[in-house]
């Protein structure tokens, strides 16, 4: 196991690397100068020349690119090119939220997707399986932007309801912190609960046909424990597949909904930076979600290890 | 002796076309399937014929008609300068379509170039070939097209230049896939034996066989394109206005007054919808129907 893991974090290296690059060099194609866009918005400093030099932008891009890597081996992203604070700071006061938003989302897809689709494999055709698939493919279909705004507004015109317009701090108690994520979250997990849904389904209605699970039920045991022990554990190694897979795109689902739902994390903080052209803050966090993207990943593969016995590394 | 002749002893049966046949057959068996079919050919045919559909320009501010409710003369409301939402609704559908067919064809052509010739040569080629695709493809597909299409400035084109480099990475692993067990096949180490050009054999042995994956993964590739452009355009990093896209529409005025002219987000928030949903139907049936392996769930952008 272990050997397993140094050789695949080995490997992952040089696509870190590319990664890296990619990150590095892909801001730096935005046209429009930040230099430009500062003395234009801010006045601060007359030379454009001057202040390109203060920020280090004067220098070849590959030089730019190796002291950024070397900075980051010592822990360090740089600072905002705007606000002179450290991105790492910054990251870390963000970082939370798309966690909260992230996580909580993840874990509604799961509590809707698995149940259902354990209920809709035991009664296959059924009224249940009918409306599960039925929603499913609803909740594939609608993209996730169009149901927050359709969740924000229709409350508005039926009743005049609509969601807090300020974030709530966590130390302004955590029921309302974690309340105002609950939407949010819900919108952005419908999608994946229907992709999991689906996958648990067609997984377990294959397991279910299995001699093992004809023996089980033969042995006269309970549905509970011929659907749960027998043939659930064997039916979700791919769902865990596509779970890790979800991870990414709940990412990038994140950059929407944070920005309709105004939730101060890094999806917002992107589309900020990229509109202004914050070169170290755009690097920051596209490197942070492909290290949490390859962390998912191993996490992923070894936790087939745990599910399936079969599987050793 | 009274002789028959064979074809004439074989006549088939009076019956169908054996087209029509085939697309009744369709239509039975993936009833959503049909339904996608049918979005999918009204979605075309709106946007090719939109000058006539539209009753009004898709920028035609209408005098003394802010944010009316829908009704006979405008089916769908109109916005806070007074255009036709029905209008901007129709030619909304041009740009989807635009988008999300130029965006494929150009994303197959990059991912068959790459996937066969990363099959086809191998060795080291192959090797930093699928090393990037990796690295390209940790990035969450909405955050790599941001930063792609910010590089690339706004535009139509470049939008549909960012969509496709996304789309092609992902797909040339698939087509490299395929293309790596064609190359398995005994009849094309013949034609090598038999002194058949690089180029040759890749078009004449090693293509052919991979087509059917590649229109696969084109059809399929097209809800998630439309998806993809109008969540871009939402975000204002995606078809300039005033030109009406549907993601555009949702954001900017649309937002701001819908709570005083919720048809102004509704219409083009069902538009997306229907598309997205038409194209997936008929994206999966498809799939279905013509390779049963390459099914499983697959990515979306949002």
């Amino acid at each position: 196991m272990r050997t397993y893991i140094i050789q695949r974090l080995v490997v992952a290296v040089p696509s870190l690397l590319i990664a890296s690059l990619i990150v590095f060099v892909l801001p730096r194609l935005i046209p429009g100068d930040v230099v430009q866009l500062m003395l234009e918005e801010k006045a601060y400093g007359k030379d454009l020349e001057e202040l390109r030099a203060k920020l280090g932008l004067n220098r070849p891009i590959p030089v730019q690119y190796v002291e950024w890597i070397g900075r980051i081996a010592r822990g360090d992203l740089g600072e905002s090119l705007w606000t002179r604070r450290p991105v790492l700071g910054e990251l870390a006061r963000r970082l939370p939220v798309t966690l909260m938003l992230g996580g909580l989302s993840m874990a509604i897809a799961i509590l809707i997707g698995i149940p259902t689709g354990i209920v809709s494999a035991v009664r296959p055709d059924g009224p249940l399986d009918f409306l599960a698939r039925s929603g499913a493919i609803l909740g594939l279909s609608i993209p996730a932007f169009v149901l927050a705004i359709v969740a924000i507004l229709l409350p508005a015109v039926w009743w005049g309801w609509t969601p807090l317009g300020r974030f709530v701090e966590p130390s302004a108690g955590a029921a309302g912190y974690v309340g105002q994520f609950l939407l949010p979250a819900t919108i952005l997990g419908v999608a994946s609960a229907a992709g999991i849904m689906r996958l648990t389904r067609g997984m377990l209605l294959e397991v279910l046909r299995q001699d093992f699970v004809r023996t089980a039920w033969a042995k006269g045991l309970g549905e509970t424990v011929v659907v749960i022990k027998h043939s659930l554990k064997n039916a979700v190694i791919p769902v865990v597949t596509v779970l890790g897979l979800q991870v990414a795109q709940v990412a990038g689902g994140a950059v929407v909904i944070e920005t309709i739902f105004g939730l101060p994390g890094m999806g917002q903080f992107l589309v900020e930076a990229i509109v202004q052209r914050d070169y170290p803050v755009i690097q920051g966090i596209n490197l942070l979600v492909v290290v949490i993207i390859v962390a998912t990943n191993l996490l992923v593969d070894l936790c087939y290890a745990v599910l399936d016995p079969r599987i050793r590394y | 002796m009274e002789t028959v002749s064979v074809p004439q002893a074989l006549r088939r049966a009076p019956g169908l076309p054996r087209a029509l046949a085939a697309v009744l057959r369709f239509c039975r068996q993936k009833v959503l399937g049909a339904i996608g079919a049918v979005i999918v050919v009204g979605l075309i045919v709106v946007a090719v014929f939109a000058d006539h559909i539209a009753r009004y320009d898709y920028d035609e501010s209408i005098p003394g008609a802010r944010m009316q409710p829908p009704s006979a003369q405008f089916f769908m409301g109109t916005d806070n300068i007074g255009r036709d939402v029905w209008s901007r609704v129709v030619y909304g559908a041009r740009i989807s379509v635009t988008v999300g067919f130029a965006t494929v064809a150009l994303a197959t052509v990059l991912a068959t170039a790459v996937g066969v010739s990363s099959a086809y040569v191998g060795g080291i080629y192959d090797l930093v070939v699928q090393r990037v695709v990796d690295a390209w493809m940790s990035f969450p597909a909405l955050v790599i097209v941001l930063s792609l299409v910010a590089a690339l400035g706004p535009g139509l084109l470049n939008l549909i230049l960012a969509l496709s480099i996304l789309g092609a990475a992902g797909a040339s692993r698939v087509v490299r896939g395929a293309a790596l067990s064609a190359m398995q096949n005994p009849y094309v180490e013949a034609a090598r034996a038999l002194g058949a050009g690089h180029v040759r054999l890749i078009l004449r042995h090693v293509l052919p066989n991979v087509a059917a994956t590649i229109i696969i993964l084109a059809t399929i590739g097209l809800g998630t394109v439309i998806l993809a452009e109008s969540a871009l355009s939402f975000l204002g990093f995606g078809v300039p206005p005033p030109y009406p896209s549907w993601g555009g529409m949702l954001s900017g005025s649309g937002r701001s007054f819908m709570y005083r002219a919720p048809w102004m987000a509704l219409f083009p928030a069902a538009a997306i919808s229907l598309a997205v949903f038409g194209f997936n139907m008929f994206g999966d049936a498809l799939r279905d129907l013509l390779d049963p392996r390459l099914r499983g769930t697959r990515g979306r952008i949002r």
